[in-house]
């Protein structure tokens, strides 16, 4: 039998081995470290991509009307800044993809997991749908124009078609990539189906998820700026695509590189503020920092 | 859950998990595969079981149909227990949740309200000595301590479904067969410690004839293809290294009977 004695020593030796086979626990670095090491080296690249393109332009290599200065590329953001066109165009582009970004995950959220889970379904449409992940959807901007005339509509009837399918395959491959083991404890364990889905099979597909999420985002972005690009009337206001559009019209390059210097700035804006910090939260939590 | 009373078995009152007869056969036609044969069970309320075998004894397709992960092809189990609780060869948290929330996720499934559930989960985290242990993910523990985390998942699933006083059911799949020896002699004694307190039935499947001997109070001894009672043996009143002997030579009967045919 147990004596207290012997429980005594049991949870020593048990103590013991927890401190001395739980792995150690990471330091973080310090904030001007973690300065050095993620912020410092892209900053260093734009400067020296700034420096190549004033050498370039200052070496008269090609003509002023094919490469402009950096200074009057700049001059062109300064200007559309001060007069508020820049931050029409945004809001005008920005809202459309986030509007169409946000309807393409409720579309495509419950399209992944019947997917996932159903096999009739997957057979039937698993194939179509990573084949749509491939087709430009520049190609659906003809035929939204003819169903749907110059309209909003149009604009995000092509987003949709560029997101939906993304999003919903990273949550495919998600679910996929669930370790059997799991739904098998969470059967054990005492989960129904809908438990098991909202309790299980969700967080666990999570990362997965993440990254269709993060690609539809783009998806959406592209084809937002293809559908801009070539549907333009007056009805549908003035986004970024359109600006570009319009510098292209005029002849005037400084205002195409600043459009699309602009539209750069809001991809990497977004993955910067929302997807990156996302991302590093749930591989973190998870074990599996990696690169991040 | 598959517990079906037999009231015309007046033994299944004294008893945890009555088996009877319970044949389980995989595939159809000239391709099917009995796994289990005619096999008869009994475990009491609070009897510590090991079930012992070579591969291919068929011990976690009976664990499966005892949890009722699965039905049998035919015979009959009968609980008189909660829900059972598995635990398998890898501790199988869930890695986006903290050992604490692990062990409370099976009460959040049984409609546990927050406090109870939180209280619940840390008396059994105390049980298992990872009181301190509760907020951090599974990937910051050692092999040992998501076992134990698991163990007292496990107990969670079959003692906080339950109204109390009903006695719970564990079932373990060779849940230290991945662990290194001295974490395994460790967690044996743990194990034990965990049972005497909780008063839970166990059945242990095992490849180890020591740590069947060392751990129950009872060993049953599984032939292979189909899988049958050979033998049991109990370890109460008896010396431990005859035992051993004596089920591991019978162990080697078994086994080297398949070599023939």
């Amino acid at each position: 039998m147990a004596t207290p004695q012997l429980d005594n020593d049991l949870a020593a030796v048990g103590a013991g081995l927890d401190a001395l086979d739980a792995p150690s626990q990471e330091q973080r670095p310090s904030l001007g470290r973690r300065f050095v090491r993620t912020a410092l080296p892209p900053l260093i690249a734009f400067a020296l991509l700034l420096g190549v393109w004033q050498a370039l332009w200052a070496a008269a290599f090609w003509p002023e009307y094919q490469l402009p200065s950096p200074a009057s590329v700049w001059a062109a953001v300064a200007e559309a800044v001060e007069t508020g066109r820049a931050f029409d165009v945004l809001w005008t582009s920005v809202h459309r993809a986030v509007l169409g970004f946000l309807t393409a995950v409720l579309i495509a959220t419950p399209l992944g997991l019947l997917i996932a889970k159903v096999r009739v379904v997957r057979a039937a449409i698993g194939s179509l749908l990573t084949g749509l992940q491939s087709l430009p959807s520049v190609a659906w901007v003809p035929a939204g124009i003819l169903w749907f005339g110059a309209t909003p509509s149009t604009i995000y009837f092509v987003v949709l078609m560029g997101s939906v399918p993304s999003i919903a395959n990273g949550l495919v491959s998600g679910v996929d990539q669930i370790p059997p083991l799991l739904p098998r404890v969470g059967q054990a364990l005492g989960a129904g189906r809908l438990a098991a889905a909202r309790h299980i099979l969700l967080p666990a597909a999570l990362p997965g998820y993440l990254a269709g999420l993060k690609q539809g985002w783009a998806f959406s972005w592209r084809s937002l700026m293809a559908a801009e690009i070539i549907a333009t009337s007056p009805q549908l206001g003035e986004g970024l695509g359109q600006y570009l559009h319009n510098g292209s019209s005029l002849n005037d390059i400084s205002m195409v590189i600043a459009a699309i210097f602009l539209i750069l700035l809001v991809g990497i804006g977004i993955e910067l503020l929302v997807f990156r910090p996302l991302e590093r939260a749930v591989l973190r939590a998870r074990g599996l920092s990696g690169a991040l | 859950m598959t517990a079906t009373l037999e009231s015309a078995v007046p033994s299944s009152v004294d008893a945890a998990v009555t088996l009877s007869a319970v044949r389980k056969t995989f595939g159809h036609g000239p391709n099917a595969v009995t796994a289990l044969d005619g096999v008869d069970l009994r475990v009491a309320p609070g009897e510590f079981v090991c079930l012992l075998g070579a591969s291919g004894c068929g011990k976690s397709t009976l664990l499966n149909l005892v949890a009722g992960l699965d039905a049998p092809t035919s015979g009959s189990i009968a609980l008189t227990t909660s829900r059972p609780a598995v635990m398998f060869q890898e501790a199988a948290l869930m890695p986006w949740l903290t050992a604490a929330r692990n062990v409370e996720l099976p009460l959040r499934l049984a409609g546990v309200k927050r406090g109870a559930r939180r209280e619940k989960a840390g008396e059994l985290l105390e049980l298992v000595r990872l009181s301190e242990a509760g907020h951090k993910r599974p990937h910051e523990l050692s092999g040992g301590m998501r076992q134990r985390v698991a163990l007292a998942r496990a107990l969670a699933s079959t003692l906080g479904s339950a109204e109390e006083g009903t006695p719970g059911l564990l079932l373990m799949d060779e849940p230290f067969a991945a662990l290194d020896a001295i974490t395994r002699d460790v967690l044996q004694a743990e194990l034990v410690r965990v049972w005497r307190e909780t008063g839970t039935a166990i059945v242990f499947v095992t490849h180890d004839v020591r740590e069947a001997v060392r751990l129950g109070q009872r060993v049953v001894l599984l032939s292979s293809r189909p899988g049958r009672v050979v033998r049991e043996w109990s370890t109460v009143d008896g010396d431990e290294p005859a035992l051993v002997q004596d089920i591991t030579s019978r162990l080697r009967e078994v086994i080297s009977g398949h070599a023939a045919a």
